[in-house]
Formats: C-alpha cells, sequence, structure tokens
C-alpha cells in the first residue's frame, strides 16, 4: 500500500477523531445560565418579530409551542445561503457565499465519486443511463465545486488583505488556511482540466481505496491533488472551520436555548448537582473552598 | 483621531493615554440639534492621574488605583491570569463556560459586529471601541496561555498580547465600554457573543481582583445584600416611602387606596426597581391605582430585598448575581404568593425570568411573569376603561434591551400603546433590532468622575437621534411629546439625556413609563396624573 493510500486513511480518521472530540468538548461543558437571544427560530408564530412565549400572560400555564418546520427552514437559509452575512455584511457575502456553495458541492462530488468507486466496474465505459449520469454529475459537482470554491477563496483573501478593519485583526494563520483552499482548489482544477475531465482515474483509486487493497500508482498531478486535499481534511477540525459543527452548539445550546426550567425536571436536578461545583475564585467578597451552594447562600457583612 | 490607528498589542504599552477623544469626531444629530456643539469630556487632572488608571481613553469608569510598585503591578497581572484561567474552568465558571467557549473559540474576524455597536459608530469608529478589539485582546491573551505549543505558532496565530499592569488596567476599564446591549451578536453570522465576552471580562475582575465600579458592588450589590435595597433604603424607610405614596396618590387623583404591604398568599408579589420610589414615585403608585381598580390581589414585600428588584450582579459578577435572585426567590417563597411580577425594570426581568430561571430552584421556584404581559391583558381585554384622546399627544417606545431582545417580550407593550395613545410612533429600528438607551449594564448610575460625560457624548447618542428621527413631524417645543421607557436604568439614562441636550426647551420631549400612560388615559381616574406643568420643573 503507497504511502498516499495511507495518508487517506489517516486524514480521514484524524478527521472524525478530531471532530469528535472537539464536539465533545462543547458537549460536556456544564449546564450553564440561560443566555437566549431573539428571535429564536422555534417559537411558533412569533419567530418572525422576535417574540417569546413570555409575552403570554401566566406564560407557564401555556403549552409550549415549538415549531420545528421554521426552526429547519432558518437553519437551512443560514447553511445554504448564509443569510446572517448576507442580511449583515453583503460585501463578504458575495465571496463567502460561492466559498461555502463551493465546498458544499466538492462534498456533493466526493460523495458522487465515493458511489461511482463502489459501483462502476473498473475498465468499464459508463455510456448510457445512470451511469452516465452519475459520471456527469460527479464532473459537474467537481469542476463547480472547485471554480466556487476558488473564487470564493481569493475573494475573501483579497478582502481580508485589502480592508484595513479586517487586515488589522487577521493572523498569519488566517491567510494561510485561505492559501491552502486556494493550492488545493487550484492544483485540482490543474490537474482534471488538464488530464481527467471525468475523474475517472481519481474514481479507480478511490475504488481500491474503499476496498481496502493497494491501489495503482497515481500520476504526479493526482497524487499531488490527494496529498493536499487529505491534508486539508486533516487540519480543518484544527482550525476555526470548525464553525461547522461550532455553529449548531453556538445556535442550538446558546442562542435558541429557551428551555424553561419546570419544578421537578431534569433541568432543575442538572442545576442542582452544579450547585456543588466547588469555587475557588479569590476576590475579596468570596469564600474560597466552598461550593456554589455555600457561597451563593451566605450572608454578606 | 488617535484613537483611528490603535493596535490590540498597545494596550501594553507605556504610552500614558492611549486614545484622545474628540467630540468634533462624534456624528451629527437630526433636526433641531444640527448645530449642537459638545463640549470636551472634562479632562482627568494630572494629579488625579497620579492615584487613578485614566490610561485608555481619558475616560474613568471604574477607577483602578495606579500601582506604586513592581510588586503590586505583578500581582495585578498574576491575579489578570489566574481569574482568566478560572473562566476556563467547568467548576468556577459553570454558569457561562459553554457559551463562553462558543463565542472565544469561533470569531472568524468578519467585524460584522462593528456596524451593531452604536457606542463604535457614535464614537465616530474609535477602534478601541470596536467590539472585535475588546473581545480579540482576551482571545489572543487567552490562547497564548492556553497554547501548549509555543513561541511561533503562538505568533502564526496571532496570538502575542504582552500582559502587562498597563494590558490589565486598560481591560478593567475597556470593559466597562459597552452596554452589554448584545446588538452585536444578534447580527454575528456565527453567533459568538461579544456582549458576553465582555461580561465575563467583567466577572474576571470582579471576582479575582475585587475590581468593579463602586456603583455597581460598594454601593451597589453588597449595599443591596446588607440594608436591603441598592437605594440605601432600609425596609423602614421603604414603608414611610409607601405611606407618601399613599397620601400622593389622593392629591393626584383623589383616590384613598390603601397600598398592601407583606400580604400573605395574595395572587401577586409585584417587585420594583427601588429607583422608582425615590426618582419616580408616580409609576409605583400608577401600578397601585391600576391593580386596585383592576381589583387584583396583590401586594409588595417590606423583606430584606423584597422591595427592590435590582440584581446589578447582572452586570458583572456572577456570585453576587446569585445571592441577590436567591434572596429575592426566598423572599417570594415565604409570602406564598402564586407569581412575581416584574415591574418596569428590564434588567430584573432578565434577572428573575430568563437568567434566574436556572437559579430558582424547586420550592423557590415561584412562577414569574411581566407587567407588561399583565398590563396588557388589563387594558387589551377592558378589565380597566380607558379614553385614548387623554393620551393625545405623540408617543414613541423605547425598547428596553434586556425585555427586547434578551427575552422576547416584544408586542404587550405596543398592544397596549397601539389602545391607548393615537399617536403611537415606532423608533427605527424597533423591538428586538432596538438600540440601547447607552445606559445599559450599570452606565445609567455610574455617575462619578467624567464617566457621565462620555455616557452622555457617545454611549446615549444614538438612541437620542432615535427619539428625534420619531418625533420629526411635530418637533417644536410647543407640542408635548412622551418617550415611554419601561425600564428605570433606560429612563434614568434617558432623563439625563434629555436633560443634557435640553430636550424639553428645545424639542417639548418628556420620558417616562407605560404605567403613568395607562392610568392617564384610565376613565375612573382623575385627568392629568401626567401632568405637563410639572415637567419643566423635574
Amino acid at each position: 500500500m503507497g504511502a498516499v493510500q495511507i495518508l487517506i486513511y489517516f486524514s480521514a480518521l484524524f478527521f472524525v477523531v478530531a471532530v469528535v472530540v472537539r464536539a465533545l468538548h462543547y458537549a460536556r461543558t456544564p449546564v450553564h445560565m440561560r443566555w437566549e437571544l431573539y428571535p429564536v427560530a422555534h417559537e411558533k408564530g412569533r419567530a418572525h418579530y422576535g417574540g417569546s412565549i413570555f409575552e403570554e400572560s401566566e406564560w407557564w400555564t401555556k403549552p409550549r409551542q415549538i415549531d420545528h418546520v421554521n426552526e429547519l427552514r432558518e437553519m437551512a437559509a443560514e447553511i445554504l445561503l448564509l443569510k446572517g452575512v448576507r442580511l449583515h455584511n453583503r460585501r463578504l457575502w458575495v465571496w463567502s457565499f460561492p466559498f461555502h456553495l463551493g465546498v458544499y458541492l466538492l462534498i456533493g462530488w466526493l460523495v458522487l465519486l465515493l458511489i461511482g468507486a463502489l459501483t462502476l466496474p473498473a475498465g468499464a465505459a459508463a455510456t448510457e443511463g445512470w451511469r452516465r449520469a452519475l459520471v456527469l454529475l460527479t464532473a459537474i459537482a467537481g469542476f463547480a465545486g472547485l471554480g466556487l470554491t476558488l473564487i470564493g477563496a481569493l475573494g475573501l483573501l483579497l478582502r481580508r488583505l485589502g480592508v484595513d478593519e479586517m487586515r488589522k485583526f487577521n493572523a498569519p494563520a488566517d491567510y494561510f488556511n485561505l492559501l491552502f483552499f486556494i493550492v488545493v482548489v487550484a492544483v485540482g482544477l490543474a490537474v482534471h482540466a488538464s488530464g481527467d475531465p471525468d475523474f475517472t482515474r481519481l474514481r479507480l483509486f478511490l475504488a481500491d481505496v474503499m476496498a481496502l487493497r493497494p491501489a495503482a500508482a497515481l500520476a504526479t498531478g493526482t497524487a499531488c491533488e490527494v496529498v493536499l486535499a487529505s491534508l486539508l481534511i486533516a487540519y480543518m477540525p484544527l482550525t476555526r472551520m470548525f464553525h461547522f459543527v461550532a455553529k449548531y452548539f453556538l445556535y442550538h445550546e446558546v442562542r435558541w436555548s429557551d428551555d424553561p426550567n419546570p419544578r421537578g425536571g431534569r433541568l432543575e436536578a442538572r442545576l442542582v448537582q452544579a450547585l456543588n461545583y466547588g469555587v475557588s475564585w479569590r476576590g475579596p467578597h468570596i469564600q474560597s473552598g466552598k461550593s456554589w451552594a455555600e457561597v451563593a447562600t451566605e450572608d454578606v457583612e | 483621531m488617535k484613537g483611528q490607528d490603535v493596535k490590540i498589542k498597545q494596550l501594553c504599552e507605556e504610552c500614558g493615554q492611549l486614545v484622545e477623544l474628540k467630540v468634533e469626531d462624534i456624528p451629527k444629530l437630526p433636526h433641531p440639534y444640527e448645530d449642537w456643539e459638545d463640549s470636551p469630556i472634562t479632562e482627568i487632572s494630572a494629579e488625579k492621574r497620579q492615584q487613578i488608571e485614566a490610561g485608555l481613553d481619558g475616560v474613568v469608569g471604574v477607577r483602578i488605583p495606579v500601582p506604586r510598585t513592581q510588586a503590586e503591578k505583578d500581582e495585578l497581572v498574576a491575579r489578570f491570569l489566574s481569574g482568566l484561567d478560572r473562566l476556563f474552568s467547568p467548576a468556577d465558571n459553570w454558569t457561562f463556560l459553554q457559551p463562553f467557549l462558543l463565542s472565544m473559540e469561533n470569531c472568524v474576524k468578519c467585524n460584522t459586529c462593528a456596524a451593531a455597536c452604536p457606542i463604535f459608530e457614535e464614537s465616530g469608529g474609535v477602534e478601541i471601541y470596536r467590539p472585535l478589539f475588546r473581545a480579540e485582546a482576551l482571545r489572543r491573551i487567552a490562547r497564548s496561555r492556553n497554547s501548549r505549543l509555543g513561541g511561533l505558532i503562538n505568533k502564526f496565530n496571532g496570538n502575542d498580547v504582552p500582559v502587562t499592569w498597563e494590558t490589565v488596567a486598560r481591560l478593567a476599564d475597556l470593559a466597562y465600554r459597552c452596554t452589554l446591549c448584545r446588538r452585536c451578536a444578534q447580527d454575528c453570522p456565527m453567533g459568538c457573543d461579544n456582549g458576553l465576552i465582555t461580561r465575563e471580562l467583567r466577572k474576571l475582575f470582579s471576582q479575582e481582583l475585587g475590581i468593579a465600579p463602586d456603583e455597581l458592588h460598594k454601593d451597589g450589590t453588597v449595599k443591596h445584600l446588607t440594608v436591603g435595597s441598592s437605594t440605601g433604603m432600609n425596609p423602614h424607610a421603604f414603608k414611610d416611602v409607601i405611606e407618601f405614596a399613599e397620601e400622593d396618590i389622593e392629591d393626584r387623583t383623589g383616590l384613598k387606596i390603601k397600598i398592601p404591604i407583606d400580604k400573605e398568599g395574595a395572587d401577586i408579589l409585584i417587585m420594583h426597581n427601588a429607583g422608582e420610589f425615590l426618582s419616580w414615585p408616580e409609576n409605583l403608585q400608577a401600578f397601585a391605582i391600576l391593580f386596585e381598580n383592576a381589583g387584583l390581589s396583590w401586594t409588595l414585600s417590606s423583606d430584606m430585598l423584597g422591595y427592590d428588584s435590582v440584581n446589578y450582579g447582572l452586570f458583572y459578577d456572577d456570585v453576587q448575581y446569585a445571592r441577590v435572585t436567591l434572596k429575592h426567590a426566598q423572599v417570594a417563597k415565604e409570602l406564598k404568593v402564586k407569581k412575581v411580577v416584574m415591574g418596569e425594570c428590564g434588567h430584573a426581568h432578565k434577572a428573575f425570568m430568563a437568567v434566574g430561571d436556572r437559579l430558582w430552584l424547586e420550592e423557590q421556584n415561584i412562577p414569574r411573569e411581566s407587567a407588561l404581559t399583565l398590563m396588557e391583558d388589563l387594558v387589551c381585554n377592558e378589565k380597566v376603561m380607558v379614553d385614548p384622546s387623554r393620551n393625545d399627544f405623540p408617543v414613541t417606545l423605547h425598547d428596553p434591551c434586556n425585555i427586547t431582545r434578551s427575552m422576547g417580550i416584544i408586542q404587550p407593550q405596543r398592544n397596549v400603546l397601539r389602545k391607548i395613545c393615537p399617536q403611537f410612533r415606532e423608533m427605527t429600528p424597533h423591538g428586538v433590532n432596538n438600540y440601547c438607551c447607552g445606559g445599559g449594564s450599570g452606565f445609567a448610575i455610574m455617575q462619578s468622575s467624567n464617566f457621565p460625560d462620555w455616557r452622555m457624548r457617545i454611549a446615549g447618542r444614538k438612541k437620542f437621534s432615535q427619539i428625534l428621527v420619531a418625533f420629526q413631524d411635530s418637533i417644536g417645543p410647543e407640542t408635548h411629546k412622551y418617550v415611554c421607557a419601561p425600564c428605570s436604568n433606560c429612563k434614568g439614562q434617558i432623563r439625563d439625556l434629555l436633560a443634557y441636550y435640553g430636550a424639553w426647551e428645545k424639542a417639548g420631549i418628556h420620558y417616562g413609563g407605560l404605567v403613568e400612560l395607562v392610568v392617564n388615559a384610565m376613565v375612573d381616574v382623575r385627568p392629568g396624573f401626567i401632568d405637563w406643568d410639572e415637567v419643566g420643573l423635574m
């Protein structure tokens, strides 16, 4: 088994482990105080103006109405169209949207490639029916994804370099991340535009990778593409690009987290437990070494 | 302006004052204030600068004593760093760890937040007031401290903010240049919350170093917990205030009302910000008139803390917040009331109903609701009869951030105003997109040194501008106009703004709460509860 093939396994595994570890890092934090921010997308009949159940007289006696459809609609608009950036920072959206759309297409492209690798017989021509459609779709998703990601990343890089208020807050890592994307997709475009336009070579290689059997040696260009893409996939969860997972927590665990705390409920049990945590703050008004419950109920002099 | 080019790294510099504020850079106001010229912010004298740190922007909010020795400086830095570690500790910061971590680790530095911040905008773009500036400074310090990878990687990630005592002192002041209105968080495409990061920074200073504005801590929560109210009013003085209120109600309206105190088992315990009793007693009186007219079973509490709903801990310190809110819960439990109703105080709403929802536990978990929803029920369901023609003057509504953006109470106050005020008009923007009054997060009560100068000229300017725009169709002083602000802190700030800009004399603009408008329109009450003749004297 060649080094490139081993690198693919390593990158995929590293990506999964890093995502799980970082997601657990957020998921395992203790229950926190309520800190939602309106509009909350699942407030039935009220989300469009930012209302909540607190608008009801004696709200605790009323059934809580959750609008899952609107929540999904808002999530889709945020994920697919970058609604927040479009509303509040249109100049950035002009580049951020094609970049993200390109990345989504590349994810779709990878899925189509893998489906092709599993279903298309090696060496057989895919000239008709669903096989032809699969190859065509793969090519469209691949070239559109590579092209849009390249345009978006270039635009974002130029914006971060050219706009003073962004440049002064950006670190070398921020430019490196975008450059990394630019190099990966530019190499991919060059390789496939010049020699493998229907991604057949890549598909055959992935068929071997999926079957865990040694793959035939890749051409230099394709090998470069695979190595760079593998490194990028492994690198992403270590950076702020992890927001593809973190945003779930930012929205669902904080911004839209409006679960009430009824007497005797599960949330209450978690909160009672949290009050047993020890306090080590050293401010003059705090007696270090006691539990939160003790510190919060001691008399102040 | 000197402030335009400041970089985060410069927070550590021994350069005296980092930013000079110039009133010429502040944006112009709408008609009739096109030619308004602000006087400069009062300078801190050289003698005072020897004692109190003013090295950020020359404005003193926190009053940090200048360290005398290197050992004192080192201690300040060491305590700051140990406090920073505690912000990341699940035990010490379980209360906000998850939202804090998420906001600290996922900002993409797109600067969308800057356009949402009224302080940044109204300062004319002073760099240090940019929401990202403060958050990114803390982020870089924290990342550098938490990184196990060392120098080169830290540089690669931009974690290059040296922590000197100047950095620490400037960050302490910078934590009090944001009203925690969370407008920036609402516009953040990631969902990061610079307001929360600012609050965590305040918390670090208070809970680890004992540094907080006196108005919030020593004369705020400490006085509240020891005397019964942050106003200094003890239970005995409270009862005197209520007696006076009963007499005043009779003088104003001819109604003889006995205000119930400590009535066990009442349906409603109403809790007011005690600032109302001293500065706006008509608010307390209006609630008493409304509730009695509607035949409600209600009471006030004379127990320690039971007559003052404020909780300044919400602005700067979880421990103090928890102490105050648990005392409030205990008062409600001991009175055996069916529910607690929050008077017109925005941060008390949030402290009791939203944040407090996770501290009022077990038998202390007495239901809480807003007076705004109760008023909507009474007025819109015609449980009290109103004559809107009594309120036939231009009225606009200020949305308190804590009630709207943080709690989603938007329509009840509007439904009441539409019913009782024929000339009600909205500000732009409003509701969850409102602008802060500029007095949020404790600023309205921070009255010492030159902080009020800054608060009037910069923090509150956007709100004053919005008020003027809302009344442009009748901006002359001959038309009496009313800014309805259903929040004590917002009212305090708007009072100070209107006084600073001479808005009554120049534009006929007055302010007050919502319940005063309701009572002013009630057919069972003698006309004239809002006495315009008194306004000019206030």
